[in-house]
C-alpha cells in the first residue's frame, strides 16, 4: 500500500491516520519487526524507522538514547533496510525512512535510494535537508517512485510554505512546536492556531501529519479535530521500549495497547 | 573568480551550504539580512572598532621571535600575539562582533558551545561587558579537563551547562546548542565560536576574525617592506586560520598551512585530521571534511588539545584544500607539547597547546626556508590553562 493509500483508507473508515515512530534497532535489530508487528497490530497505519545516527540535533533525549542503543547494536544503515523489507514481507503497510542526511550522503544518495526501494521502503524523511539543498535528493528519490516527505515549523512562512508543499510528497510533516522530539504534556493552542495556518496550503494537495511532542490520545485527537489528517507518535512508543528493555512480551503488550488507543482517538467526529 | 569572492549562495565550491531543520531556516535569514545590513553600517564598524581598540586591545603585536629564529637557522618567525587579547585568545575578536550584532538584533540571550573553554570565556567577557545574558553548552569531559575555564565563566556571569551525550566534548556541545536553539528562537543569539555550522556563520566568524590578517599584513608591510612568504594556523573548526588566511586568500604568492591536531597519531586512529583523513560529509549545517566511518556516523576525535578536538572543519578549508590554495598537515601531542617547551624556553611566551600545533609545524619548516623569507605563525592563545594539561602529559605533579 502506497502512502496516499493508506491515508485514504483511514479517510474512507472515518478515521485520520496514526503515523507510528520507531528507531530502528532499538534496543536491538531483531526486534524491530516485532515491535512493529505490534504497532501495527493496534492500528497504526504509517511506520516511521528511524535511522540511528550519532549526532541526531532534532532530537531530544528519548530518541537520542534510542540512537545510540540501537548504534551500540550493531545497526547500520543497511541493516534498517533490510528490516524494512522484512516489516513490509509481513504487513501491507507503508514504511517511511527517517534519516539525518550523512548516512545518506556518505554511503551515496543513489545506491542508498535504489537499496532502499530494493527492500519496499515507501519514502524517507531528512529532517537536516531543507528544501534549498534538496535538489538531488528529490530527483533521485522520486526517479526510484520514493516518496520525500518535507518538514514544515511553526516558524515556517507562508512563502516558504508553498515552497515545501510543493516539494513534499506523501504527505508533509508539520512540527507542532519550537523545540526537538520529545513527549510533552499537552498540545499547546498554538499548535492548533499553526494546523489552521498550514491546513488550506495542503487542502487537496497533500494530506497533512503532525508531529513532536504528541504522545497521548487527546493529543491526537486535539491535532485531527484540528484539521490534521494525521498525527505522527514516537517518543511515547520508545519510552514503553527503554521502560521494558529487558521484558520483550511486556514491550509488545504495551506497545499495541498504546497504539490501539492512540488510534482510537483519530476518530473524526 | 577570485578565491577571496566566496561564498556565492552560501557556498564555497560545493562546500558549506544550509543542512539545518526547517524550524532553523527562517531564524538564519534573518539573522544572514542583519548581518548584510550591519556589516555596510559605519556606525557598527565603529562601535567594533572602539571596543577591539579599548577593550580588547588591539591591534595584538607582530613579534619576531628572534631565538627561536636564530636557534632555527632558517626563515625569520615572526608571532601574530593573539595571546595577547583579552580575554587569552583570538575568540573576542569573535564574540564581541556577534554580541554587538545580537543586540542590534534585539536577542537578550545568547547561548554558545565551548571545546577547550576559550570560546565559551570569550562569549561570557563580550556578553558582561554588553549587558547579555550568556548560556555556554560544555562537554563533561571538556569541563574536566578545562576546569579553570569553567569557573571562569561563572565568575563572568555566565551560566554553563554541562554536556553529558556522545563523546561528552565539542561536537556535542554543539548538538545541544543546536537544540536549544530551536526551543528558544524568538529571544536567543546562537553564538558559534569557530568558521563551521550553516551559513552564513562560516562567513560571520571569518569576517570578524579577519582583523587578525588585515593588521598582520600591514605590521608586515612596515617591518619588512613585503609580503611574508607563509603563514601558519592551526586548525581545529579552523577560526583563527580563516582569520589569519582571508586577507591573504588572492596573494598566490604567500604560502597558507593549516595545521590540524594527529593526536596520537593518524596510523592510531586516535586524531582530530578532518582534512588530512577525513572525507566528505554533512554534519553540522555543512558539507565538509568529516572525520566518520563508511557508514556516515562521526566519529570520536582525540587530542591533548580540546580546541582541535573536532570531527568537522569550517566549509571554507575544504575549500583552499582541494583549490589546493592552502596545504594542511598535522602535528602530534608529542609534538605539540615539545614545541609548547620550546616556545616557553626560547621566547618567554606559553602558547595555548592549540597554537602550539602551528609552532610545531613552523619549526620544521623553518629551517627548509632561506635567511631572507619569513613565516608568520599565528599564536591564536596564551598558555595558561594548559599547564594541568602539560603536567599529566609529561608525568609530573605540579
Amino acid at each position: 500500500m502506497s502512502i496516499t493509500r493508506a491515508f485514504q483508507k483511514a479517510k474512507e473508515q472515518g478515521n485520520g491516520a496514526l503515523i507510528g515512530y520507531i528507531t530502528a534497532g532499538d534496543p536491538s535489530p531483531e526486534q524491530t519487526p516485532k515491535i512493529a508487528d505490534a504497532l501495527i497490530r493496534g492500528g497504526v497505519d504509517v511506520l516511521e524507522l528511524g535511522l540511528p545516527f550519532s549526532d541526531p540535533i532534532a532530537d531530544g533525549p528519548t530518541i537520542q538514547a534510542a540512537s545510540i542503543r540501537a548504534l551500540n547494536a550493531g545497526t547500520t544503515p543497511m541493516r534498517v533496510l533490510e528490516i524494512a523489507g522484512e516489516i513490509k514481507k509481513d504487513h501491507d503497510v507503508p514504511v517511511v525512512v527517517m534519516t539525518y542526511y550523512n548516512p545518506v550522503f556518505r554511503i551515496g544518495l543513489e545506491k542508498f535510494t535504489a537499496a532502499a526501494k530494493d527492500h519496499g521502503v515507501d519514502g524517507f524523511i531528512v529532517p537536516d535537508l531543507p528544501v534549498e539543498e534538496a535538489q538531488d535528493y528529490k530527483k533521485t528519490a522520486n526517479s526510484h517512485g520514493l516518496d520525500t516527505i518535507f518538514l514544515a515549523a511553526p516558524s515556517t512562512t507562508n512563502q516558504r510554505l508553498t515552497k515545501i508543499v510543493n516539494a513534499t510528497t506523501g504527505f508533509l510533516y508539520l512540527v507542532s512546536h519550537f523545540g526537538v522530539t520529545g513527549a510533552r504534556t499537552s498540545v499547546e493552542d498554538s499548535t492548533v492556531q499553526l494546523i489552521k495556518r498550514v491546513q488550506p496550503f495542503t487542502a487537496g494537495k497533500v494530506p497533512l501529519a503532525v508531529g513532536f511532542g504528541i504522545s497521548k490520545p487527546e493529543h491526537v485527537r486535539r491535532v485531527i479535530q484540528a484539521g490534521a489528517d494525521a498525527a505522527i507518535v514516537g517518543s511515547a512508543f520508545i519510552n514503553v521500549i527503554q521502560k521494558n528493555s529487558q521484558n520483550t512480551q511486556a514491550i509488545l503488550e504495551e506497545l499495541e495497547a498504546t497504539a490501539r488507543a492512540l488510534k482510537a482517538a483519530t476518530k473524526i467526529v | 573568480m577570485k578565491l577571496s569572492s566566496y561564498p556565492i549562495d552560501g557556498k564555497y565550491g560545493k562546500f558549506g551550504g544550509r543542512f539545518v531543520p526547517e524550524v532553523l531556516m527562517e531564524a538564519i535569514s534573518e539573522l544572514e539580512e542583519a548581518y548584510e545590513k550591519t556589516r555596510k553600517d559605519p556606525v557598527f564598524q565603529k562601535e567594533l572598532d572602539y571596543y577591539l581598540a579599548e577593550f580588547v586591545g588591539r591591534p595584538t603585536p607582530l613579534y619576531l621571535a628572534v631565538n627561536l629564529t636564530r636557534k632555527l637557522g632558517g626563515a625569520k618567525i615572526y608571532l601574530k600575539r593573539e595571546d595577547l587579547a583579552h580575554g587569552g585568545a583570538h575568540k573576542i575578536n569573535n564574540t564581541l562582533g556577534q554580541a554587538l550584532l545580537a543586540k542590534r538584533m534585539g536577542k537578550t540571550r545568547v547561548i554558545a558551545e565551548t571545546g577547550a573553554g576559550q570560546h565559551g570565556v570569550a562569549t561570557a567577557i563580550a556578553c558582561a561587558a554588553l549587558g547579555l545574558k550568556a548560556e555556554v553548552y560544555m562537554g563533561t569531559e571538556d569541563c574536566e579537563r578545562q576546569r579553570l575555564n569553567v569557573f571562569r565563566m561563572k565568575l563572568l556571569g555566565a551560566e554553563v551547562h554541562p554536556v553529558d551525550s556522545g563523546s561528552k566534548t565539542l561536537k556535542d556541545s554543539i548538538n545541544e546548542a543546536f537544540r536549544d536553539w530551536v526551543t528558544n528562537l524568538q529571544n536567543t543569539y546562537y553564538l558559534i565560536g569557530s568558521v563551521v555550522g550553516p551559513h552564513p556563520y562560516p562567513m560571520i566568524v571569518r569576517d570578524f576574525q579577519s582583523v587578525i590578517g588585515k593588521e598582520l599584513k600591514e605590521q608586515f608591510q612596515q617591518k619588512e617592506g613585503k609580503l611574508p612568504d607563509a603563514l601558519v594556523a592551526c586548525v581545529g573548526g579552523g577560526s583563527n586560520a580563516m582569520g589569519t588566511f582571508y586577507p591573504f586568500e588572492d596573494d598566490t604568492e604567500v604560502a597558507l598551512y593549516g595545521v590540524e591536531a594527529a593526536g596520537e597519531g593518524i596510523e592510531t586512529g586516535k586524531h582530530a585530521a578532518s582534512l588530512g583523513a577525513g572525507s566528505e560529509g554533512v554534519f553540522h549545517g555543512m558539507l565538509t571534511y568529516v572525520l566518520q566511518d563508511g557508514n556516515g556516523q562521526i566519529q570520536q576525535t582525540s587530542s591533548v588539545s580540546a580546541g582541535l578536538d573536532y570531527p568537522g572543519v569550517g566549509p571554507e578549508h575544504s575549500f583552499l584544500k582541494i583549490s589546493n590554495r592552502a596545504h594542511y598537515a598535522s602535528i602530534t601531542n608529542k609534538e605539540a607539547v615539545d614545541a609548547f617547551l620550546t616556545l616557553s624556553r626560547t621566547e618567554g611566551i606559553l602558547p595555548a597547546l592549540e597554537s602550539a600545533h602551528a609552532v610545531a609545524y613552523a619549526i620544521k619548516l623553518a629551517p627548509k626556508m632561506g635567511k631572507d623569507q619569513s613565516i608568520v605563525v599565528t599564536l591564536s592563545g596564551r598558555g595558561d590553562k594548559d599547564v594541568e594539561t602539560i603536567a599529566d602529559f609529561l608525568g609530573e605533579k605540579i
